[in-house]
């Protein structure tokens, strides 16, 4: 809490925040799979820590490009979709050449976040020369272009390697692939993938969420996060110093596929059908709720958000028909409550008052 | 294009000596020819010539709207300047973006300010600094020793730049959050930190009341001992101009209109007529 | 005789998306936001339209009703649609959006995403999810060349809609007193209210006139593609807002252009090149004319002032 009086803002110490953030993670790690172990979690709850690790890792890599480059990405999902399907055909053709699944996962994963940057340089190049609402429609269509390329993917593999057609026209199915008797049939258009083999654990999704923390908290520390947010605050001022705009927008934004892309992959593998159809617009959406209710720029409020709003529906299950209903109330409330200048400065003193007791402790509390 | 060239006219450039004797023998920082730019038919700025020493203080005036700004945004490429040249250093800025002009040396500030508000004190000073740390993304994210390194100097270096105005105490803060004044001196530091020849100072003590004045005088005089670099500043304050200025370029309604050192602008009765209207013959 | 009638398909299909467009683009116009939950409110018109033509046909009219009846009571439950849409657009505009006028435009945008998820669980709670078969305002079709040329009332009806609301609201924005209040606000919110203009009873006005077209949109939409269920208007919704970005958002000419286009589009690549990739190659053609055009094709660029 501000001093009265004391107008100038000081920067928190970055590095506290995010090995608070970091040592969070992991301690959630600890607790969940000590319960997981003891059988303490139910079915629906254990079901879900692998779907919110992916999530974490998609609303984590939102925020590079919405916090911390500050554009409206509404294609999000689309990434994903990219992940989601390269690390199940990676993960189904190896099948049989790499019995280990732990390695056959990472490869996977490895896979997904390689196709998805490189969808995100094709994306990016054209898309981040445009500005605002205008960016944001554009990462919308390319969003639904990917998920409508998807769905006429039809893909297969057999012992001469990866068949692949395209059913623009609605003809071809399944057969034009012409596998052998043994082959298995990967993606089928726009059923998607069915029948992968379900190798994706909560470990995976831990160490995942790690590297994703890793890889953007760093970044953003670096020399190359600083030019992305100076490019925000001011492109003007940012080119007036020197920065290639282009270069520094290109990194953030492929660096937020890549990791779409890996989170993809994982959780293609959580589940036996997976189609193109689930990563519209509507999912680039869900994560962009994630991303804007912790708060543009703080990635350990993005993971508080994705969890908590995660698990709302579930939790309000014995509302059954009335929870998404609930849902869009709380999330117009919370916007309302957090964007409203005389509605928070009423939070404010409420809490004030609150916590009168304690306003020692106060200096360690949020960040705002 | 192919075939050959006409063989180039020479064509007279008027006079740009108002280099500071010091500065005489060596070639100027920046030389722009017949510069000049047209928004929609209108010309904003003509033939504006001018030439400006090594470790020079020049001052670029005008009435409002006289095209000061403009002449500095054509200087860093923010305009694509429609006629003429610029020289830096030499070298011809013509297929330049505004981050290279910067990277071959002009630094500037900006009439309403431009910090990267939501970053602290210091890590605006680091941006500027941006092109002289030598690591990559990848080692970055991996804080390879050279991440280490670097950003050690860097810190160095950002708080002894931020030194030049006692800021030193204000590294952490956010920079949106500072007082006016400071916030117009981290411009200039930001600047600096970009390690620029020549320093572009739009309005520097626009809202400083005469104290504070008198000390970014003594300031801009003293970036300029230290950094051996050439100043050009826009700026209505007189006292600043006149105080500080080695020579000074007048501009009304685009077009230079004076050029001379402090007493001969002074004394200049178009530069009169300029500011305070045409006087009615008695 | 094939390409004119996907033309005409085209055209009516078009003019939906330039009136649902033209809520998008007023309200980006004058308020500055991006109003997804407009797509929402056409699909609560084509419900509200649905439920009052159905009570009407139980209860009200006889057994067998006479031509005039029937037209009577459609054009009575497209006007409760439009009142009900109406005042759906001010209490949403009041309640859930002015108070974050001096917020950030993400901020906004969540919230009308909240609207939208409201709106349509509120419907499918109502309502339930169970598709509804919408019966077409109109019915029967225009045979021409020998019968080789068939077009539907409806894509005459509803490209004469489109017509007379663009003349309309044209002549409205540009001559009424109201609509020289919209374009002050659109050109500068803080100067219209220095002058003496109610901003906030602009903008009200804005969502009550984008709102009423909505219904419009909503019956026509429902009459051209005649599934209702509570999802029905995201699509639709999405593409009119492409639309309005394609024209040029802000520009009220652009929607109608952007979303005539877009319908055209549409409708040539379902027919010639592919069913499948149809939204894709419509979202193809928006990314190519933005990055020819990056403020869409009748949009003033602003260049940032330095």
């Amino acid at each position: 809490m501000q001093k009265a009086g004391k107008s100038v803002k000081r920067i928190k110490s970055l590095a506290k925040v995010d090995y608070i953030t970091y040592l969070g993670v992991i301690i959630a790690f600890i607790v969940m799979t000590v319960l997981q172990s003891r059988g303490m979690l139910s079915r629906s709850v254990s079901g879900m820590l692998v779907p919110i690790c992916c999530y974490i890792c998609m609303a984590v890599s939102l925020n590079l490009t919405v916090g911390i480059l500050g554009e409206l990405s509404l294609g999000h999902a689309g990434f994903m979709s990219v992940g989601v399907f390269s690390g199940v055909i990676t993960a189904m053709s190896l099948q049989s050449a790499i019995p280990n699944e732990l390695v056959r996962m990472i490869i996977a994963i490895v896979a997904g976040a390689f196709f998805a940057a490189i969808v995100g340089l094709i994306v990016g190049i054209p898309v981040l020369r445009l500005r605002g609402d205008y960016l944001a429609i554009v990462t919308l269509a390319f969003g639904e272009i990917i998920k409508d390329l998807i769905n006429c993917l039809l893909v297969g593999w057999d012992e001469n390697g990866l068949h692949i057609a395209l059913n623009f026209d609605g003809t071809k199915t399944m057969e034009s692939l012409g596998l052998s008797e043994n082959g298995i049939e990967i993606i089928k258009g726009a059923q998607g993938a069915t029948g992968n083999s379900r190798i994706a654990t909560f470990t995976m999704g831990f160490v995942l969420v790690m590297i994703t923390l890793v890889v953007v908290l760093n970044l953003i520390r670096s020399r190359t996060g600083r030019a992305v947010m100076a490019i925000r605050d001011n492109r003007i001022a940012a080119e007036s110093v020197g920065l290639n705009i282009t270069k520094y927008k290109l990194i953030a934004f492929v660096t937020s596929a890549a990791l779409a892309g890996a989170a993809g992959a994982l959780f293609g593998m959580n589940y036996s059908n997976v189609t193109a159809a689930q990563f519209d617009f509507n999912a680039s959406i869900l994560v962009l709720v994630y991303v804007v209710l912790g708060g543009l720029g703080n990635i350990w409020g993005s993971i508080v958000a994705t969890v908590v709003l995660y698990v709302l529906p579930e939790a309000l299950r014995e509302y059954s028909d009335y929870r998404m209903l609930l849902y869009a109330i709380i999330l117009i409330l919370v916007m309302l409550v957090t964007n409203n200048p005389t509605l928070r400065s009423a939070l404010d003193i409420l809490g004030k008052h609150l916590g009168r007791g304690k306003q020692n402790d106060a200096e360690g509390g949020a960040v705002s | 294009m192919s075939g050959s060239y006409p063989k180039p006219k020479l064509v007279p450039v008027p006079s740009t000596n108002i280099i500071p004797d010091r500065d005489a023998d060596k070639s100027p920082i920046l030389e722009c020819r017949n510069l000049g730019i047209d928004f929609g038919g209108l010309s904003a700025v003509s033939d504006f010539n001018m030439a400006i020493g090594r470790t020079e203080i020049a001052g670029l005036i005008g009435p409002n709207g006289a095209g000061k700004t403009t002449v500095f945004n054509l200087l860093t490429k923010v305009y694509q300047p429609t006629r003429g040249t610029i020289m830096l250093d030499g070298k011809d800025t013509h297929s330049m973006t505004t981050a290279q002009v910067n990277r071959a040396g002009i630094a500037r500030t900006f009439q309403n300010i431009r910090l990267f508000s939501n970053l602290s004190v210091e890590d605006n000073v680091k941006v500027g600094l941006h092109n002289q740390m030598r690591y990559g993304t990848i080692s970055g994210i991996l804080r390879l020793p050279g991440y280490w390194k670097e950003e050690r100097v860097a810190r160095e270096r950002a708080l002894e730049l931020l030194s030049i105005f006692d800021m030193q105490d204000l590294a952490s803060h956010q920079a949106g959050s500072l007082p006016y004044g400071a916030q117009r001196r981290l411009e200039i530091v930001r600047a600096l930190a970009s390690n620029p020849s020549l320093l572009l100072l739009d309005e520097p003590a626009a809202g400083m009341n005469p104290s504070e004045t008198a000390e970014l005088m003594n300031n801009i005089r003293k970036i300029r001992d230290t950094f051996h670099i050439a100043i050009m500043l826009i700026e209505h304050d007189m006292n600043l101009v006149m105080g500080v200025c080695e020579g000074i370029c007048v501009l009304n309604f685009g077009k230079v209109i004076a050029k001379g050192t402090p007493e001969e602008i002074q004394a200049n009765p178009a530069v009169v007529e300029a500011y305070l209207g045409k006087q009615k013959e008695a | 005789m094939e390409f004119l009638s996907y033309l005409i398909t085209g055209i009516s299909l078009g003019s939906i998306y330039a009136i649902i467009a033209l809520g998008y683009t007023m309200v980006y116009g004058i308020a500055k936001m991006l109003n997804f939950a407009h797509g929402d409110v056409i699909m609560v018109g084509g419900y509200v339209a649905f439920y009052a033509t159905s009570f009407a046909s139980s209860s009200l009219l006889g057994e067998d009703p006479t031509t005039a009846a029937t037209a009577l009571a459609t054009v009575g439950s497209v006007l409760l649609a439009m009142v009900v849409c109406t005042v759906l657009g001010i209490v949403i505009e009041g309640l859930a959006y002015r108070p974050l006028r001096q917020a950030g435009s993400l901020a906004v945008l969540i919230t009308a995403i909240g609207v939208s998820y409201f709106l349509q669980n509120a419907v499918q709670l109502l309502f339930g999810a169970a598709p509804k078969n919408f019966t077409p305002v109109v019915s029967g079709q225009l045979q021409l060349l020998g019968g080789r040329l068939r077009i539907s009332y409806v894509a005459l009806l509803t490209v004469a809609v489109c017509i007379v609301i663009m003349v309309g609201l044209t002549t409205f924005i540009g001559k009424s007193k109201m609509g020289k209040a919209m374009r002050a606000c659109s050109e500068d919110r803080g100067a219209a209210q220095l002058m003496g203009i109610n901003v906030n009873s602009t903008i009200s006005m804005t969502f009550a006139i984008g709102s009423a077209l909505a219904a419009v949109a909503g019956v026509l939409l429902c009459s051209y593609s005649p599934v209702l269920q509570p999802t029905t208007g995201s699509m639709p919704g999405i593409k009119a807002f492409t639309a309005a970005v394609f024209g040029g958002i802000g520009s009220i000419p652009g929607a109608f252009l952007g979303g005539l286009l877009l319908g055209i589009i549409e409708s040539m690549a379902q027919a010639y090149i592919s069913t499948q990739l149809s939204n894709a190659i419509l979202f193809a053609v928006l990314i190519v004319v933005l990055l020819v055009k990056p403020s869409g094709l009748l949009g003033k660029y602003m260049p940032e002032k330095v």
